[in-house]
């Protein structure tokens, strides 16, 4: 009975048609409107529990499917389910929606109910790309992803809103629409747009390769990788807190999922012999990207660079499994791609909490420059302490999540190579440097000035927000074994999938991915 | 002659949506004489009477066993029910947005109906042309309505050069599609698209002539959709004619333009497909690089459009050059498609054109949401639809093109659609840009009567449904060029 129900349609389309619903209550009566948006997203929520509770953590085989004809012309199914990978994606994004709403609750006074529909139906559409097992439905979602953000940007955004939301949505459109190029190809191949289908299917080194150059194009864009991440900076300091905290705790989550739904057993061999460019760039985001996050005077800027930094650490864990194959080893692996899935799920909250900081600040004194502030912890005690945890918790401090996903990344890291430890490494001096030096600067100290000197602590909604975090921030630092043994089969599947060479037999440009290093 | 007139009878039941439209224009032509100058409604009802009557006459006679009529120079086909009915609904929705907007400035007279009546005519004969001299008739009849309706602010300079130079360059259009046909008729010794099939595929028939003459229909029918190089009347049509008959112009007759190139490409000449394969080749890159380029350009928002337009046309042409069972679906889809998007965008600059004002800038639609969200909402949908973003059916249309040049094995021409696709989504973004994110600079209000605002609510919930369902709609396009 559980798994028969269509759980996942519900919860792309509840909060859909419950935007909507939003909508169309009109911006008469603002109060009204914020409660249904809550109560949508709460709701969505709750249904999407079932996927947590009715998961068995012992396959790697999708669940919660559901499978019917779309587009048959074409092949086109609308087919949903989820494994280990999504499955936790999806719970992390129905539960950050709930603080954006809330968020957004006493801010917003231009149009609170778009404001709130945009959300709830970007939701749905988040939830859509995780669950989505055809390509196109998946690529539909992909893009309709853009019309909301774009929106959400464009207008409650700050002074410099519509370059920054234009830039986003060429930059993204931009990447994807090679990757719809790929899939297509792969159609061909393949005979329909089912994507386990796609993991199956063999393909020589060359077409390989430019598949994954057009995922890659798509996910890098998305993660944001080095050196397309320039877009990240200006979305994020022009965006609204709401659209921070969904662009930094999901958005770019989807890349990473990309990346191990697509990149990775569509293309082993290509990823193979390409490895050495993604641990490259991710390892510039860590180390240069923690380097720029340190000089930014801008609050928000500071966080989305050291997002791009944390990321560059996901992406790390995911593309290192190749050089840990070399030793022959597969238990290593799959704790390089488990920690970059930790620090995703981790990262969403952390990040997320932070952007809700910034936006207490913000909404008081509108500005986010870090001189305009200074000895904030005199007047918001309560503030000063989530602060300073959420700060300890991005810098990596071990009993927060933070430090979960990175350290099973660096012992990965370890098994592959001394060098790509000792630099990934860095981030943890770097990013002590940089949060702590943030936080010296606005919550320690003198009273900087009067209008710091005025502000008044947490009220009940900031609390409520930033204690649940907090909770889920530990939670998953103190005891991450649920998480990871959720994963677990799915991921240790995808490393053996990953490891079977997919060129087809008597090929002789190629060499299998083990073999590939060995003198 | 006894098996005469059981035939003229099928013959005239086959034409059954032609005859309501002849009937209709030549009542409204008559009644028009009769009734006073304040009293024209009586026109405008006919008109949408008439219309909604062929749309079902179509329904009536349509199915999916072909019929040929009057000695095989008409044909019914599955093709040709679609593409009519496409027609139709689009000038239903041309009509009922252009009321408002003709009635202000004096010119919602009976020509118009009757002008705009024939030219659906015209389109309809175009569409179920069996042979090139019932599509050259069809076509004459819709150019020449064309032209005068691009005239028909009489006082309007822009108007009238609008109109000298869609004529000249028009006639030189239809002069070579007819220098084309006459090559073909000398190679064939018919005007059925048959005998011309036939002599494709026989090999006492000397191929060079077949070939120039279809380089000289392609170039009309390149005219005729305003491909690049053939697109130059284009920009200034649309600036210089009234909205409503551009909007008229730029998507009807587009169905129309593709029922020419299916007929006269693919039936009577696709023996010749790697010959037309790779001459569109060219014409689309070419209008997808111009279109998309050059709109960015642009401040004038019709001007954006003619060359948007051109960005459609590129891949339309793709569909076709793909030459597969799947790509002629496909670019029959992209065609019905584009018309409605493009009378939905004209419809909403109509809809918000006042009585002393034209909306002509694409500064008038600044801060159209806080005027009036809900046409900046239709505006902003039918924009992301034509930069081709889901869920609107501009993305499904473009994707069914590019997987039929993909199945062809052309993953190059693939990436050079999608990188101006890019180039052409900035366009389209300013439009939702301005509608959103601007500061409105006129605080005038909207003011649309309820019919048209049901009508462009129609038009956009369309584009969204079939973005979403498209499966119907893609195999009725595929059952029309099935075996």
């Amino acid at each position: 009975m559980l798994l028969e129900f269509p759980w996942l349609s519900l919860v792309i389309w509840l909060p859909i048609v419950g935007g909507i619903a939003v909508i169309a209550s009109g911006e008469q009566n603002a109060e009204l409107t914020k409660r249904i948006a809550l109560g949508v997203a709460l709701l969505t929520f709750v249904v999407s529990l079932p996927l947590w509770f009715g998961f068995d953590a012992s396959t790697a085989a999708m669940q919660f499917v559901e499978r019917s004809p779309w587009l048959p012309a074409l092949g086109v199914d609308y087919y949903l389910g989820v494994d280990g990978i999504s499955m936790p994606l999806i719970l992390l994004t129905t539960f950050i929606s709930i603080f954006v709403i809330i968020a957004g609750w006493d801010v917003i006074s231009y149009k609170p109910s778009q404001y709130m529909a945009a959300f709830l139906i970007m939701e749905g559409i988040m939830v859509g790309v995780f669950s989505a097992l055809d390509a196109i439905l998946f690529y539909f979602f992909w893009e309709a992803m853009l019309i909301p953000m774009f929106i959400i940007i464009g207008v409650w955004g700050g002074p410099n809103r519509v370059y920054a939301t234009i830039k986003f949505f060429l930059y993204t459109f931009f990447g994807s629409v090679f990757m719809l190029v790929a899939l297509i190809y792969l159609y061909f191949q393949t005979g329909s747009f089912d994507i386990l289908g796609f993991h199956a299917a063999p393909l020589g080194l060359t077409a390989q390769i430019l598949i994954f150059i057009a995922f890659l194009l798509a996910f890098a864009v998305k993660v944001p990788m080095f050196p397309v991440h320039t877009w990240l900076p200006d979305a994020h300091v022009e965006a609204p807190t709401g659209g921070s905290v969904i662009l930094a705790a999901i958005m770019l989550k989807i890349g990473g999922y990309g990346f191990l739904r697509f990149s990775l057993p569509i293309a082993p061999d290509a990823s193979a012999s390409l490895d050495w460019l993604i641990i490259t760039m991710s390892l510039i985001a860590v180390i240069y990207i923690g380097l720029v996050a340190l000089v930014q005077q801008d609050m928000k800027k500071l966080i989305a660079y050291s997002s791009i930094a944390h990321m560059g650490f996901v992406t790390l864990g995911f593309f290192i499994v190749f050089a840990i194959f070399q030793r022959a080893e597969t238990a290593g692996a799959v704790m390089g791609i488990e920690g970059g899935m930790v620090q995703m799920i981790s990262h969403g909250f952390i990040s997320g909490a932070l952007f809700l900081c910034v936006g207490v600040l913000y909404d008081r004194m509108h500005s986010r420059e870090i001189s305009a502030y200074g000895g904030v912890i005199n007047r918001m005690p309560w503030f000063g302490a989530f602060v300073v945890f959420f700060a300890m918790a991005n810098a990596g401090l071990p009993g927060t999540s933070g430090f979960v996903g990175e350290f099973m990344v660096i012992l990965a890291a370890f098994r592959a190579d001394f060098w790509f430890a000792f630099l990934a490494a860095t981030t943890l001096v770097l990013a002590a440097a940089f949060t702590l030096w943030l936080v010296k600067r606005v919550i320690f100290g003198d009273i900087g000035n009067d209008n710091v000197a005025a502000l008044k602590d947490l009220n009940r909604r900031e609390t409520l927000n930033l204690s649940v975090l907090a909770v889920a921030t530990l939670a998953i630092g103190i005891w991450p074994k649920p998480l990871i043994d959720v994963m677990e089969p799915t991921i240790e599947n995808l490393v053996q999938q990953i490891q079977v060479s997919k060129l087809p037999e008597g090929s002789d440009l190629v060499t299998p991915p083990i073999a590939r290093l060995q003198p | 002659m006894t098996t005469l007139t059981p035939s003229i009878s099928a013959s005239l039941l086959a034409i059954l949506p032609e005859l309501v439209i002849l009937i209709t224009a030549c009542t409204v032509l008559i009644a028009d004489l009769y009734t006073r100058a304040d009293q024209k409604q009586s026109n405008h009802t006919l008109t949408l009477i008439g219309l909604l009557g062929a749309l079902l006459a179509v329904g009536f006679v349509g199915g999916s066993v072909p019929t040929a009529a009057f000695s095989e120079s008409f044909v019914r086909d599955p093709m040709s029910d679609l593409l009519k009915g496409a027609i139709l609904v689009v000038s239903l929705l041309t009509f009922v947005y252009a009321k408002d907007y003709m009635r202000d400035r004096d010119m919602w007279v009976g020509e118009y109906h009757v002008l705009l009546l024939f030219a659906v005519l015209g389109m309809l004969i175009m569409v179920s042309a069996n042979g090139f001299l019932t599509l050259y008739l069809g076509l004459e009849l819709l150019s020449l309505c064309l032209y005068a309706l691009v005239a028909f602010d009489r006082d309007s300079k822009a108007g009238a050069e609008a109109a000298m130079k869609y004529f000249v360059l028009g006639a030189l259009g239809s002069g070579m599609l007819l220098y084309g046909i006459s090559m073909l008729y000398g190679a064939s010794g018919g005007f059925a698209f048959a005998d011309v099939a036939a002599a494709v595929a026989s090999d006492t028939v000397n191929d060079k002539i077949l070939v120039f003459g279809l380089v000289f229909a392609l170039i009309g029918i390149a005219f005729k959709f305003g491909a690049v190089p053939f697109h130059m009347w284009m920009p200034d049509v649309y600036q210089g004619a009234p909205t409503p008959i551009v909007l008229f112009l730029s998507s009807a007759p587009k169905i129309a333009a593709f029922a020419m190139a299916a007929r006269i490409l693919i039936e009577a000449m696709g023996g010749l497909q790697t010959d037309w394969g790779e001459i569109l080749v060219i014409l689309s890159v070419l209008s997808l690089a111009l279109g998309n380029v050059v709109a960015i350009a642009q401040t004038n928002i019709k001007r954006m459009l003619a060359y948007s337009t051109i960005s459609h046309v590129g891949f339309i042409f793709l569909g076709l050059l793909a030459g597969s069972e799947q790509g002629y679906a496909s670019a029959m889809f992209y065609s019905v498609v584009y018309a409605l998007m493009s009378a939905g965008a004209f419809g909403v600059l109509l809809l918000i054109s006042s009585k002393g004002h034209d909306v002509q800038e694409l500064d008038d639609l600044k801060g159209l949401s806080d005027r009036d969200p809900w046409l900046a909402a239709m505006m902003a949908l039918i924009m992301f639809s034509m930069a081709g973003v889901p869920p609107m059916v501009g993305f499904v249309a473009k994707l069914l093109v590019l997987e039929a040049i993909v199945a062809q094995g052309m993953v190059w021409l693939a990436i050079v659609a999608v990188i101006f696709s890019i180039i052409g989504a900035f366009y389209y973004l300013r439009v939702v840009k301005m509608i959103y994110f601007d500061k409105p600079i006129t605080e005038v209000p909207v003011v649309a009567s309820a019919s048209a605002r049901v009508a462009i609510t129609f038009n956009g919930a369309a584009i969204l449904l079939l973005g979403m369902y498209p499966a119907a709609l893609f195999s009725l396009c595929q059952q029309a060029f099935a075996g």
